[in-house]
C-alpha cells in the first residue's frame, strides 16, 4: 500500500518525539527532579503512531499510566506535556495531574489513566457519543494486557459488540503487567477474547510502523463503517522499568538489549523507507535534530516555568458550586 | 527489640502469623511478582514497595499468591476463602483501586454476618496503601478511610507508627471479621523500636501519645506524628495538649476522646481524608453531642479541602494538613477562649 510521503514524515517524527521525550524523561527522572510516578513508553511507539495516524482530532483515545506515547501521536502540545509532568501552571493539565492524568479534550485525548482498564468503559462511552451525533467519529481504547483482565474492560468489550459501537480495543501486550509475566495472568488469548464477544480480531508487530498502520487502518474502517467493534492485539516490548526505579529482575538479561538491537521500531522505520527509496535519510536526520530540539526546550521551559498559584487548588472540583 | 521500619513492621506481622497459622494465605498483584517472567526470578519485587519481600520465599506460591489485575474477583475470594476455612490477607495495592471491587467489601464481606443470621464469620485483612504528599496525583492519594468506617461490618485499622502496624496487624488477621488495613505510603521508611516478639494491640482502644492540660487533639494515621510535632512545639509556647491516637475507626473508642475533652475543654481534629463526612466531623459530633457542656472553645478542624488531590509540589502541600496547620490551629482554639473569658 502506498503510504503519503506526508504521512510517512509526520509519523516518524511522532515517533521519534516520543522515544527522545521519554529517554530525556528517564534522564531527568534520575536526578529527582520530578516528582510522582513515571511510566515510560520507549520501544512502544509504533502502536500509539501506528493507530493515530488513521485519526483525526475528531475521534477519541483513552490512554493508559503509560500514557506520554499515545498523548504525542494523537497531537498534545509536547511542551505543555512536559510542563505538565514538572507540575507547573503552563502544563496541559495546569500541574493538577501530572504524568498519569495528561488529557486534551481538544485533541480528542481523553486521558491517561491511573486506574487500570479505566479507558475500555470511557471508549464505549465515546464511542456512543460519535454514534449518536453521528459525526462519524471513532473511539480507540489503548489498554495493556494487564489491563485486558480487569472485569470492566472484558465488559467493555461485550458492551460495545451489543451496542456495536464504533470502537477499537487495542491490547499493547508488553508480555508484562508490572514485574508479571502475561504467560502467568492472562488465561486463554486474547484472540479468544475477542470471539468470545463477537468482534473481529487483528494482531500486529508492535516494533514495526508499517504492521501496525496496516492492520489499524482496516480495524478503523470497519469500526468507522458502522459494522461494530474490532480487536487489535499488538505485540511489543518496553524498555524500560514498569515504572522509573523498577530493576527489572524478573526479566532475563540482554531482553531489552535484544530488543533494542532487532526490533527497533525507529530503526527499522529508517531502513525500510531509505532502502524503499521512500525518503531520504537526510529528511529523517533533520527531524531527528528538530525533535531533540523540541524536547530540550521543553525542558528548559517547563523548569523555569511558574508553579501554579494558590487559588488553582480550588478552582475546577466542579463546573458550578 | 530492635529498630524497625514500618514496612519491616508489617512484613514481620505477616510471616509471624503465617508461620503460627497455615489458613493465612496472601494475595495480590505482584506481592510477590515475576511469575510469568522470563528470567524466572521468583518475587522480584514483594509487593510494589517491598512490603511482602521474602514471604514468598519462606511460605511458597500456595500461600503467597499473585494475581491478575482483576481486583473484583480476588478481593470476592479473599472474602469467600474467609468464609470457607482460610484467613486472607489480601493486598490491594493503593486503596484508590477499591474502586474495581468496592461490591465485593460493600455488599458481600461486610455483610454476610449479619444477612446470615450471625452464622457466617469471614476472617479477611485488606491492606492497603493510602494519603496523599507522594505527589502521586488523583487516583492514587487518597485516604479513603471515612468511605470504610461508614460500612457496618467492617473494621478499619490506621496504624501511626511501626509499632502500632505491627501489633495492629497481627490483631486484624486473628481478627474474625473482615479488617481494612491502611497503610500511609509516605511512612514506610520511618522507624522506631519494636518487639522482636509477636504482640496484639486490642482494636477500639485508643492511645495517648502524650498528655496535657489546654487542648485535645485526636489524629488519625500519619497525622498523630504531626500533631505530636506541633505539641512538642506548642509546649514551648506554654500551651499542652493531650493527643489521641484512635488507632482503629471501626470499632471507634468514643471514651478516651470524651474523658479528654472533659479535662481539657478544648478539641482540635485532624484528619487527612477529604472534609465532608469524614472521620473529624463524626468526632466533632459526638463530642458536641455528649461533651458539649465541656467545651470552652468551638471544636476545630485540620483537614484538607473538599477537593481532590493535586499533583503539584505546591498545591499538594497546600492541600495537606501539617505541624504548622496544626500548630495554628491550636493556638486558635485557645485565643476564642481567652476571648471569651475577657
Ligand atoms: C485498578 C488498578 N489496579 C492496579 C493498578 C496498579 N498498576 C499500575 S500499572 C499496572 C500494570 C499494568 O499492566 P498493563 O496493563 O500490561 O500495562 P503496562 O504497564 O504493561 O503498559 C498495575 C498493576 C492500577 N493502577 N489500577
Ligand atoms: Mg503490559
Amino acid at each position: 500500500m502506498q503510504i503519503a510521503r506526508e504521512t510517512l514524515l509526520q509519523s516518524y517524527r511522532a515517533m521519534r518525539t516520543i522515544r527522545a521525550f521519554e529517554e530525556r524523561l528517564h534522564v531527568e527522572f534520575a536526578t529527582g527532579e520530578i516528582p510522582g510516578f513515571v511510566h515510560l513508553y520507549c520501544g512502544e511507539e509504533a502502536s500509539a503512531v501506528g493507530v493515530c495516524a488513521h485519526l483525526t482530532d475528531n475521534d477519541t483515545i483513552a490512554s493508559t499510566h503509560r500514557g506520554h506515547g499515545h498523548c504525542i501521536a494523537k497531537g498534545v502540545d509536547v511542551g505543555g506535556m512536559m510542563a505538565e509532568i514538572y507540575g507547573r501552571q503552563t502544563g496541559v493539565c495546569r500541574g493538577k495531574g501530572g504524568s498519569m492524568h495528561i488529557a486534551d479534550l481538544s485533541k480528542g485525548m481523553l486521558g491517561a489513566n491511573g486506574i487500570v482498564g479505566g479507558g475500555p468503559p470511557l471508549i464505549c462511552g465515546a464511542a456512543l457519543s460519535h454514534k449518536t451525533l453521528k459525526d462519524n467519529g471513532v473511539a480507540i481504547a489503548f489498554y495493556g494486557d494487564g489491563a485486558s483482565n480487569e472485569g470492566f474492560t472484558l465488559e467493555s468489550l461485550n458492551l460495545a459488540s451489543v451496542w456495536k459501537l464504533p470502537a477499537v480495543f487495542v491490547v499493547e501486550d508488553n508480555g508484562y503487567g508490572e514485574a508479571t509475566g502475561a504467560s502467568y495472568a492472562c488465561a486463554g488469548t486474547q484472540k479468544d477474547r475477542a470471539a468470545g464477544f463477537g468482534m473481529p480480531y487483528m494482531e500486529c508487530d508492535g516494533t514495526d510502523f508499517f504492521s501496525v498502520y496496516e492492520s489499524a487502518r482496516e480495524a478503523i474502517d470497519y469500526a468507522r463503517s458502522g459494522k461494530g467493534p474490532v480487536m487489535l492485539h499488538v505485540h511489543l516490548s518496553r524498555w524500560y522499568g514498569h515504572f522509573e526505579g523498577d530493576a527489572m529482575t524478573y526479566r532475563v538479561a540482554g531482553e531489552v538489549a535484544e530488543q533494542k538491537e532487532h526490533h527497533d521500531c525507529l530503526k527499522h522505520f529508517r531502513e525500510r523507507v531509505t532502502s524503499a527509496g521512500l525518503l531520504e535519510a537526510t529528511a529523517l536526520d533533520d527531524i531527528d535534530a528538530a525533535v531533540a530540539d523540541e524536547v530540550e526546550s521543553s525542558v528548559i521551559a517547563a523548569k523555569a516555568a511558574p508553579w501554579p498559584e494558590d487559588s488553582a487548588l480550588m478552582a475546577d472540583v466542579y463546573v458550578k458550586y | 527489640m530492635s529498630k524497625k521500619s514500618f514496612r519491616q513492621a508489617i512484613n514481620e506481622a505477616l510471616r509471624q502469623e503465617m508461620r503460627r497459622d497455615p489458613r493465612v494465605i496472601l494475595m495480590g498483584e505482584d506481592v510477590a511478582g515475576g511469575r510469568g517472567g522470563t528470567s524466572g526470578v521468583k518475587d522480584a519485587w514483594g509487593g510494589v514497595l517491598g512490603v511482602t519481600k521474602g514471604l514468598l520465599t519462606e511460605f511458597g506460591e500456595d500461600r503467597v499468591l499473585d494475581t491478575p489485575i482483576s481486583e473484583a474477583s480476588y478481593i470476592g475470594a479473599a472474602a469467600g476463602a474467609a468464609a470457607t476455612g482460610l484467613r486472607p490477607v489480601a493486598e490491594l495495592m493503593f486503596v484508590d483501586f477499591i474502586g474495581s471491587c468496592l461490591d465485593q467489601v460493600l455488599n458481600q464481606a461486610a455483610k454476610f454476618r449479619y444477612m446470615f443470621g450471625g452464622k457466617a464469620r469471614t476472617p479477611m485483612v485488606i491492606r492497603a496503601m493510602y494519603g496523599a504528599g507522594f505527589n502521586a496525583a488523583a487516583q492514587h492519594s487518597q485516604s479513603l478511610y471515612p468511605l470504610f468506617t461508614h460500612i457496618p461490618g467492617l473494621k478499619v485499622v490506621i496504624p501511626s507508627s511501626p509499632y502500632e502496624a505491627k501489633g495492629l496487624l497481627i490483631e486484624a488477621i486473628r481478627d474474625d471479621d473482615p479488617v481494612i488495613f491502611l497503610e500511609n505510603k509516605v511512612m514506610y521508611d520511618e522507624e522506631e523500636d519494636v518487639p522482636d516478639e509477636s504482640y496484639t494491640i486490642p482494636f477500639g482502644e485508643a492511645n495517648l501519645t502524650r498528655e496535657g492540660e489546654d487542648v485535645t487533639i485526636v489524629a488519625i494515621g500519619r497525622m498523630v506524628g504531626m500533631a505530636n510535632e506541633a505539641a512538642d512545639r506548642l509546649e514551648k509556647q506554654g500551651i499542652t495538649c493531650t493527643v489521641i491516637d484512635p488507632r482503629t475507626t471501626s470499632p471507634f473508642d468514643e471514651d478516651t476522646i470524651l474523658e479528654c475533652v472533659e479535662e481539657t475543654g478544648r478539641l482540635v481534629v485532624v484528619d487527612e481524608s477529604s472534609p465532608r463526612c469524614n472521620m473529624a466531623c463524626d468526632i466533632s459530633a459526638l463530642v458536641a453531642e455528649r461533651a458539649f457542656g465541656a467545651l470552652k472553645a468551638p471544636i476545630v478542624r485540620v483537614v484538607p479541602p473538599h477537593t481532590p488531590v493535586p499533583f503539584s509540589t505546591p498545591l499538594e502541600k497546600l492541600y495537606m494538613p501539617s505541624a504548622e496547620k496544626i500548630e495554628a490551629a491550636v493556638k486558635n482554639v485557645m485565643k476564642q477562649h481567652a476571648r471569651e473569658v475577657a
